[in-house]
């Protein structure tokens, strides 16, 4: 078990929440933090969703990274990660109706999503299957972080509600000259907010900055 | 073994290929039956959810009781009993069968209708049930959804908010439909109107379009007192 949880180990799992964050410095999967992050419900949702199948993804293709051709290995790593997208939603529709009808956009924008194909190309075809899978876990849970709070932004700001609870939409705020943003639920919002949280980051941690 | 060659990589692509299609089919084939039932109970959910029956345990149990029977509407107006399978895509329905449904239902005691509406949106399909009372003319309630809506702007006709402001509005004028969705502040007719989604528009727009189709293929229904 010491092996499992060896500090290099730890250091796969815990540096993508932070100090190689997929969004903030990988910058992979700004697309999709695009569109899911107007309501914080579904970011949430997309980010578990996310974490579960780079964690698997990554399983998979590190078990089979010795036997794939290289020259077809980024055919390979899509049809994986299709077929587990494709066999998820199928298991979701028939055991979790509900969850799969408030995932349905979100399926398809799974499989485009540039975070898993970065770490199968950068991570998985190089590790063991236990390495790897920490690294989905921790490049997923990086990347959930990173849509919660942007989530959390533009939901609070754009429609005055966080997970569709009221929080600001009042009528003495509203006589106090406070108007929610609508502008906040437009995509390029979410741009705008993840570019602030990499100057925050950059500004705290001088070693990211390029020179 | 050498993982580069040409024969090593065509062999390797046709059995990834043939392993994931026997996979993906078999995942599909043993998991149809209840998939099937779960978008019949959601089905019957939604159409619950026009009438205003919402948070139902057992949806099955609940359908049966306010919903009294499933009918098609002919041509003419009249009305006659639909005995097939429960029907839950109504524009392939209504397209490919040529059958418009309308369900007689019963909310303590007295007699509703409700409608089966499907249309388009800004990014895929919307659809929905809408309630009238026995005058075939006030809207009882509304239930309205979509496939991929823009959350926060047209994702908002699936919420009661929006859902209830069709609520006492009038379906018929003559022998057009005036119920309409229009932009957001700009109601004239309160009788008709209902405001439509700032930021919005188009699934608004496609809302509006949706009632105004699938409600005027049921206008002999509707008028015929």
């Amino acid at each position: 078990m010491g092996k499992l949880f060896s500090a290099k180990n730890k250091e796969v799992f815990s540096t993508p929440l932070n100090m190689n964050n997929p969004v903030t410095v990988q910058v992979l999967g700004i697309c999709s933090a695009l569109a899911v992050t107007s309501k914080l419900e579904p970011a949430i949702v997309m980010g578990l969703s996310v974490t579960i199948i780079t964690a698997f993804s990554n399983v998979v293709i590190s078990l089979l990274r010795k036997t794939i051709p290289n020259r077809i290995r980024i055919i390979v790593q899509l049809v994986v990660v299709a077929a587990l997208v494709t066999i998820v939603s199928e298991l979701l529709k028939a055991f979790a109706y509900d969850v799969s009808v408030q995932l349905s956009v979100y399926v398809g924008l799974i499989i485009t999503n540039c975070i898993l194909m970065g770490r199968l190309e950068a991570f998985a075809m190089a590790n063991g299957p236990w390495e790897s899978c920490l690294d989905g876990i921790g490049n997923g849970l990086g990347y959930a972080k990173i849509l919660i709070i942007v989530a959390f932004f533009r939901e609070l700001l754009g429609s005055g509600t966080l997970l569709g609870f009221n929080i600001l939409n009042y009528q003495w705020l509203k006589d106090a000259g406070y108007v929610n943003n609508g502008m906040m639920l437009m995509p390029p919002m979410a741009l705008i907010i993840v570019a602030c949280l990499i100057w925050y980051q950059r500004a705290k941690h001088k070693e990211l900055q390029e020179k | 073994m050498n993982t580069n060659s040409n024969s090593y990589t065509i062999i390797y692509a046709s059995v990834m290929v043939v392993i994931v299609a026997f996979l993906l089919a078999f995942v599909n084939s043993s998991l149809r039956d209840l998939q099937g039932k779960n978008v019949e109970l959601d089905t019957k959910k939604q159409i619950l959810s026009a009438l205003g029956v919402t948070e139902v345990e057992d949806a099955e149990k609940a359908f049966a009781e306010y919903v009294e029977s499933d009918m098609i509407v002919a041509k003419d107006g009249s009305l006659s009993k639909y005995e097939g399978k429960f029907v839950t895509a109504y524009e392939k329905e209504y397209k490919e069968n040529d059958r418009a449904h309308v369900f007689v239902c019963n909310v303590k005691g007295e007699k509703k209708y409700v409608i089966p509406v499907f249309g388009a949106g800004l990014w895929g399909a919307i659809w929905g049930y809408v309630a009238l009372d026995e005058d075939k003319n006030t809207i009882f309630g509304t239930y309205f959804s979509h496939a991929s809506e823009t959350p926060g702007l047209g994702a908002e006709i699936a919420l009661p908010h929006f859902q209830s402001l069709f609520v006492g509005k009038h379906v018929m004028e003559g022998e057009s439909v005036a119920l309409s969705v229009v932009k957001n502040g700009k109601v004239a007719n309160p009788e008709f109107e209902v405001d439509g989604i700032s930021g919005g528009t188009i699934t608004s727009n496609g809302v509006d379009a949706m009632l105004k189709n699938c409600m005027g293929q049921y206008t002999k229904f509707l008028t015929t007192k």
